[in-house]
């Protein structure tokens, strides 16, 4: 039982009145892994783990989530799951220590408070009260209160949207806390970088579907593999062999090519011939950033 | 833990909760005390003829009537907003991705209001006694904390009730402050209604805040016999209040809605 997967979804949809959240998305989510679910706003992420968390009824589909159907909101279910949500709030007049203690009381096997705060950075204010804490204070008290239960699985909405560089950077820290203590965690996050530091699988989501899945290594595929060079020719020059492949793009040529030593070569070679001057010319790798613009159609990141 | 136990928990975080929050707390305090005072001045030594023929100060109206008025207010308009304030935060939310049961959580909220109500009653029937010489006879204390529990519960219920219909926080003070408002004039708490037309005292008997009210005048009026037990008015708030609890049963929501 404890070697079967974490959450496994079957064509999951969900619409609210005419819009299509989620359009057929099917997970596969080990016990131990950090997997995150990467897309633009809107794109159905939070539709997704809310259906795994138990807090929105698939339309269509089936899910598991460690062998139990979330929608029946079974105790035996939630008490083994921590939920981060995107905004909710927390007791505004109990102090830090307090919420957590609140929490902990809800399941059988807590984590010890002096730990929760330790993993969650916030020793220091567990005396506060929570409506004097700031953003990233509050986001990472969310976190530790979805620790009270000791889960085995751990459900991060968002978990550094809105924040500044040098927090996103402890909650990331946390994040990784949580996977060295061999949670499970699925995260849903806009940020390219975030998938690329914490987890082990990402999927990227676009208009309610998985648009490419993998170890953030592959992702974008054969396309990570190809050479873009780029460069700019005199009005006066020759005109350019056609068979480098080269498109116009702007002012000047696009090559792209899986083999960028021999065309740079031949390139060269043929603008010594014709003492020709390539302009401009540059030779760049895509990012994994420009890969997942062109899955995510150029919406990602406008926030 | 069992639902039981969890839900005196949740009354303790409650109770720390409220007190935390001086300004919610005093006005909380003052409201029922300043309608008390104030109603007395304007009426209270005028003469009420009871149904019987007997007269009395209308300051013995008063002090049965805010005692009603008390419960209410912690009962079914404080606990309603809590209950809203909670959803719009999100916190509702929240517990119910937890394994604690939802029974457990509201009944904590219905238990603490029903706390605070008790505390306001003492510190109205102390005023009224010291100030304006009203007490109870020692026969009603049975029928008069009867009246207590029932009102307590059942508009307790019909708190939980009206959250439904209240899309969000911003909308709850306007519609919870307009069903509760009117029956406070139309049910013998702000004004007896003894020049009332007929078909508003029949419009005000629907209504569950007119039977609390007669039960507490009742339980209060030194002519009247017995033990001052209102089964009548008790059975109607309790028919009120298993209604309102099968609605919020089935209608509760945990998320606010825009």
């Amino acid at each position: 039982m404890e070697d079967s997967p974490a959450i496994v979804a079957r064509g999951l949809k969900k619409s609210y009145g005419d819009v299509e959240a989620v359009r057929g998305i099917d997970l596969h989510v080990a016990r131990g892994e950090v997997f995150a679910l990467l897309g633009p706003n809107g794109a159905g992420k939070t539709t997704t783990v809310e259906i795994l968390e138990g807090h929105r009824k698939a339309d269509a589909g089936e899910v598991r989530v460690l062998g139990h159907d979330p929608a029946r909101r079974e105790r035996a279910l939630l008490e083994r799951i921590g939920i981060v949500l995107q905004e909710t709030g927390i007791e505004p007049f109990l102090t830090v220590e307090e919420a957590i203690e609140l929490y902990r009381g809800y399941y059988p096997h807590p984590r010890p408070t002096d730990e929760i705060l330790h993993v969650v950075g916030l020793e220091e204010k567990r005396s506060s009260r929570v409506n004097k804490l700031s953003g990233g204070q509050k986001r990472r008290l969310d976190v530790g209160i979805g620790l009270a239960g000791d889960p085995d699985l751990l459900f991060l909405d968002e978990p550094t949207t809105g924040f500044d560089p040098s927090a996103r950077r402890n909650a990331w820290q946390v994040v990784k806390n949580l996977a060295a203590l061999g949670k499970t965690i699925v995260l849903t996050t806009h940020y390219m970088d975030e998938a690329q530091n914490l987890a082990d699988r990402v999927a990227i989501v676009v208009g309610g579907r998985i648009v490419a899945e993998g170890p953030p290594g592959t992702l974008g595929g054969t396309e990570l593999e190809q050479t873009r060079i780029s460069f700019s020719l005199p009005s006066e020059a020759a005109a350019l062999p056609a068979s480098f492949g080269a498109t116009a793009s702007g002012a000047g040529y696009v090559i792209v090519t899986k083999e960028p030593v021999r065309v740079l070569y031949d390139l060269t070679g043929w603008a010594l011939t014709e003492a020709v001057e390539l302009a401009d010319l540059t030779v760049s790798k895509p990012s994994l950033e420009d890969v997942y613009l062109e899955l995510t159609g150029g919406v990602a990141g406008t926030e | 833990m069992s639902t039981a136990r969890l839900a005196l928990r949740q009354v303790r975080y409650e109770n720390k909760s409220f007190w935390r929050n001086p300004a919610a707390a005093y006005f909380t305090f003052a409201f029922p005390i300043v309608f008390l005072v104030i109603f007395n001045l304007l009426f209270g030594n005028a003469r009420l003829t009871l149904p019987g023929g007997h007269i009395v100060k209308q300051s013995t109206f008063y002090v049965a009537a805010i005692v009603a008025f008390s419960v209410i207010t912690a009962s079914f308009t404080n606990l309603a907003m809590n209950v809203v304030f909670a959803r719009e935060q999100g916190v509702l939310k929240r517990k119910r991705g937890t394994p604690m049961p939802p029974l457990a959580y509201l009944s904590g909220k219905i238990l603490h209001s029903g706390v605070i109500a008790l505390l306001l009653v003492a510190i109205i029937m102390v005023f009224g006694k010291a100030f304006y010489g009203v007490s109870l006879a020692g026969n009603r204390i049975p029928a008069f904390l009867a009246s207590l529990a029932i009102g307590a519960l059942s508009f307790s219920a019909m708190g939980l009730a009206i959250t439904t219909v209240v899309p969000n926080a911003d909308a709850a003070p306007a519609v919870v402050n307009a069903v509760i408002l009117p029956l406070l004039f139309i049910s013998d708490i702000f004004i007896p209604l003894t020049t009332a037309p007929k078909w508003l005292s029949t419009v005000g008997n629907i209504f569950p805040v007119r039977h609390f009210a007669e039960a507490m005048h009742q339980v209060f009026n030194p002519f009247a016999p017995g033990s001052g037990f209102q089964g009548k008015d008790l059975l109607v708030m309790g028919i009120w209040g298993l209604g309102s609890l099968l609605v919020a049963a089935k209608f509760f929501r945990w998320e606010p809605t825009r």
